[in-house]
């Protein structure tokens, strides 16, 4: 037996089509999600291909509410008896959980009603021979840049679009598509002396190829990073500034996104419950989550409830003055939506960031570096070592020295810690070499003081 | 239900001449092995939270993963449509790696079979578990972490469950197929006293169903342990920073050895020799004292499976014996490559993930030391019961994992309780500084998950109590 494979517009009914039918069986509202896409992935290494992924998928959400009562599924069998059962059990679901006073969809007025188009779609198509040649030529570039340069863990080139339907039991229907290109390299250099290994990896990312960076670029700067963590070592346990490059400083401001996030804070499990209105950083530092920035990585035109995203200023001058929000948090805080609502297919609405960033200073990450007299330039962050709900904060960090105002030698086997509330209290510089490479992004910052635990 | 009743093609209403068809049109001659992995999982959820049960979700998702591997190479392609189309395309998809025509002869099924083991018969893993007692468990674990402490102000629960149907099929003719359930209860209470917050998490679960948590009552006990922990942080101090002894308690703590050393012993980072533990096999990495091992056979564990994701046979693993290297743990592209043992540890996510090398359940053999012994014997230090999460840098080696729950040691006394730190060594060196193991090896609750590449696969860890002489410790006194 084959199923032609529905087109577009057949998804679009199949929307309608899932909320009539939950109505049908008693629901008293319903949403739904119809995604689906493509994604061409290669990997090369050592200048041969390893591995080359081609898929298609698709999925579709559905959220049934029996008055206060809701419930989520997903699935990914469009034929009609399983596409029946799927609503029968969904509202079985709804009706065995508890009431929730809360819960609902959003307010039928507030909906997205304008189309921006955010240039986060590009048709171009891209073939496995041409994918395989711009990931070899990124690893070629990192293999060639430097002699210590001797392995590789390869360059992975991937293309992927796709497409989403939200359509609500009051009327809502909305869609777009979107695209991403990206390329990252991850070299291995060694030490010729000692034989120790180090990788590090750069990348590139758009939803636009024409403005992916040329893979030489990426190849070139990847070698640079790894080579220079040749040699690191231990620095003896002290306090000291650290400054975050704009990679480590994105992750320390992600761990902020989390304590904004609407869900820790009506939990009281971020350290931020009830600071909304108060000082959290120096008055230089304003922190903008974007959802409608064109091109960007985390822009669409409506949240995951369909509410239109917009340009919150999270931190302004130095104060919280919002939380990223959905419909449900909001409520619970008794504040409102933000058109923060992410959606995985098949789950509740929860909160995520759109454009998350710190907007740059003056300081060029030279000034900055040159500022310190004795401190950690940290690159690299790894492990779990936060507490959300008090803010403290102990990780594994690799970077450099700086001595007297310059990078003296690489460092690794460290941590740094300190609490959340007080390192960003204590941002005393911010980089104006803020670059878009991902959802969150940030220049480079330098924090006061932290406690660097080594030998 | 039994895996062999299941676990039939004819579940994604596929017949075997199909699968004959795609493998024939996937092995062709440069290609050295081709599988068809056909999934079907369904995972069910609720959860709770200011004593409602708000949110209940199911997910149902079904499909194949059609894969090719010529020398180093691997071609993939999945499908969510399980149509002879599709699998056709997917099977031209994958067999692109290999340069070769397609092929037309069909790769006949020669040999059916049940898999090896039976770690997680029907009658305890029944997973068919109906909302409302979904919703009965969760209440009372509310009620009894409220019960513990009235600090306690608010309970996050939750109740998941996976149910697994898969089948492999391979280009050297074989057919083997298993049911893989899985069960997890996470608990987090939040506790409060004159403004200060503090979190405590448990859980566990397995390869089990609904009457594992009813066993002695083992749901309250969960409820208990997050509000002990939760508690117990409103009195920590700042944790130590700087280079100390660390004692480890037996359990989950051994997330030591699946950061420190499992996965550099994965055989794909040392085929390309991007491991810190490339070239170490018949070294020392450790002290005479450590024994470890992965085994995937231990009945109703997390990270067991009847048989890996290629339908090899789960296995025990001798990795580290007496401090000597003793070998990797792989799936079949890298064992054929590096010609080394097939150990039954080909896993992936799902029909949408290649196969890697991944940890099934990974743990220290119980030493000689009394535990109490262990603790008396440091001076000044750290001990360390409960972790979150860890991870590691493959290639130098450099590890981390974060304590939850931790105690400062003094004069041989466990004393106060500390803020959660960050321990960080190098895996190469760590196990060569622990000094004395416990009698006590004790597996975790059932909650680990382990990430690789994007995939993330449930596995176990172990350890006894053990002494590490020296290792950095991430608090914030200085």
């Amino acid at each position: 037996m084959t199923t032609p494979v529905p087109t577009y517009d057949s998804f679009a009914d199949l929307a309608q089509d899932m909320l009539a039918r939950a109505k049908q069986r008693g629901a008293s509202e319903a949403d739904v999600i119809v995604a689906n896409g493509e994604t061409l992935s290669v990997q090369v290494r050592m200048d041969a291909v390893d591995r080359l992924t081609k898929a298609r998928e698709k999925r579709l959400g559905l959220r049934v509410f029996f008055g206060k009562r809701s419930a989520s599924a997903s699935t990914s069998d469009f034929s009609k008896p399983a596409l029946e059962q799927f609503v029968a059990d969904t509202c079985t679901l709804a009706q065995a959980v508890v009431e929730d006073p809360v819960s609902g969809l959003p307010d039928p007025a507030k909906m997205t009603s304008d189309h921006p188009d955010l240039d986060i779609y590009d048709s171009t198509t891209l073939q496995t021979e041409q994918q395989i040649d711009l990931a070899r030529r990124g690893e070629r570039s990192a293999l060639k840049a430097d002699p210590r340069i001797t392995n590789s863990e390869g360059a992975d080139f991937d293309s992927s679009s796709g497409r989403m339907i939200l359509g609500t039991s009051h009327g809502f229907l909305g869609q777009y598509s979107s695209s991403s290109f990206s390329l990252a390299v991850s070299p291995i250099a060694s030490d010729p002396d000692t034989g120790a290994m180090q990788r590090d990896s750069w990348y590139g990312v758009q939803r636009k190829f024409s403005k992916l960076e040329q893979p030489e670029r990426i190849g070139e700067e990847a070698a640079r990073r790894t080579v220079r963590r040749l040699g690191a070592r231990k620095v003896t346990t002290c306090t000291a500034p650290v400054v975050f490059d704009p990679e480590a400083a994105g992750s320390l401001l992600g761990n902020l996104c989390g304590a904004v996030s609407g869900y820790a804070l009506y939990k009281g499990a971020s350290f931020l419950t009830g600071q909304l209105g108060q000082p959290l950083a120096p008055e230089f530092v304003t922190i903008y989550d974007d959802g409608r920035m064109p091109g960007g990585l985390g822009s669409r035109p409506f949240d995951g409830e369909g509410l239109p995203t917009r340009k919150n200023v999270v931190v302004d001058r130095g104060v919280l003055a919002n939380y990223l929000l959905d419909t449900y948090s909001a409520k619970k805080l008794s504040l409102t939506s933000t058109g923060n609502a992410s959606r995985s297919v098949g789950e509740s609405p929860s909160v995520g960031p759109t454009n998350f960033y710190l907007a740059p200073g003056t300081a060029t990450p030279q000034q900055i570096v040159e500022s310190v007299k004795h401190g950690l330039y940290v690159t690299d962050l790894i492990g779990f070592g936060i507490n959300m709900v008090t803010g403290d904060y102990s990780r594994g960090a690799s970077g450099f020295w700086i001595e007297n105002g310059e990078l003296a030698y690489p460092v690794e086997e460290i941590t740094i810690a300190g609490n959340l509330k007080r390192m960003f209290a204590g941002i005393e510089m911010i980089g104006n070499d803020l670059v878009f490479r991902g959802r969150i992004a940030s220049p480079t910052i330098k924090l006061a003081e932290m406690t660097i635990a080594g030998q | 239900m039994s895996p062999q009743e299941t676990g039939t093609l004819s579940r994604f209403g596929i017949s075997e001449g199909e699968v004959a068809h795609a493998l024939g049109r996937v092995k062709v001659r440069d290609v050295d092995y081709a599988d068809l992995y056909f999934e079907y999982c369904q995972s069910d959820s609720v959860s709770m939270e200011e004593g409602i049960v708000k949110r209940a979700a199911k997910n149902i998702g079904q499909g194949v993963g059609v894969r090719a591997i010529s020398g180093e190479k691997t071609g993939f392609a999945y499908s969510d449509e399980l149509t002879k189309k599709d699998l056709e395309i997917a099977a031209d998809t994958a067999r692109y790696i290999a340069n070769s025509p397609s092929g037309e002869t069909p790769v006949a099924v020669t040999h059916r079979s049940a898999p090896a083991h039976n770690l997680y018969p029907h009658e305890r893993t029944q997973i068919e578990v109906t909302t409302p007692d979904r919703v009965a468990l969760l209440n009372a674990i509310d009620a009894e972490a409220r019960r513990y402490d009235s600090r306690i102000k608010n309970v996050m629960a939750s109740f998941n469950t996976e149910y697994k149907i898969v089948v492999v099929a391979t280009s050297d003719g074989k057919m083997v197929s298993d049911v893989q359930p899985l069960s997890r209860l996470q608990v987090t209470c939040i506790a409060e006293e004159n403004g200060n917050r503090q979190i405590g998490t448990y859980g566990g679960g397995g390869r089990v169903g609904l009457q594992y948590f009813q066993e002695g009552d083992r749901y309250l006990d969960y409820a208990r342990q997050a509000a002990r922990e939760a508690i117990l942080n409103l009195s920590a101090v700042d944790a130590p920073a700087g280079i100390m002894p660390v004692v480890l308690s037996g359990g989950w703590p051994g997330i030591l050895l699946h950061e420190a050393i499992g996965h550099g012993l994965e055989a794909d980072f040392n085929r390309k020799k991007t491991s810190a533990f490339s070239n170490l096999v018949g070294k020392r990495v450790a002290s005479d004292v450590c024994t470890i091992v992965d085994d995937g056979t231990l009945p109703y564990r997390r990270g067991s499976l009847n048989m890996d994701d290629e339908g090899t046979p789960t296995g025990r693993t001798v990795l580290i014996k007496h401090g000597i290297l003793r070998g990797y743990i792989t799936d079949k592209m890298n064992a054929r490559l590096l010609g080394i043992p097939l150990t039954g540890n080909g896993r992936r996510e799902s029909y949408q993930s290649v196969v890697l090398p991944r940890m099934t359940n990974t743990f220290m053999l119980a030493g000689e030391s009394d535990p109490a012994d262990i603790i008396r014997s440091v001076k000044r230090g750290l001990y360390a019961v409960t972790f979150g999460g860890g991870q590691v840098d493959i290639t130098n080696g450099k590890f981390v994992f974060s304590a939850s729950e931790a105690y400062l040691i003094e004069d041989g006394q466990v004393t106060r309780p500390v803020k959660g730190a960050t321990l960080i060594g190098s895996g190469p060196e760590i196990l060569t500084k622990v000094s004395m193991v416990g009698h006590d090896l004790k597996l975790d609750e059932g909650i680990g998950t382990c990430g690789k590449e994007g995939q993330s696969v449930p596995v176990g860890v172990g350890l006894p109590t053990i002494r590490i002489d020296e290792i950095t410790v991430g608090g914030t006194q200085a």
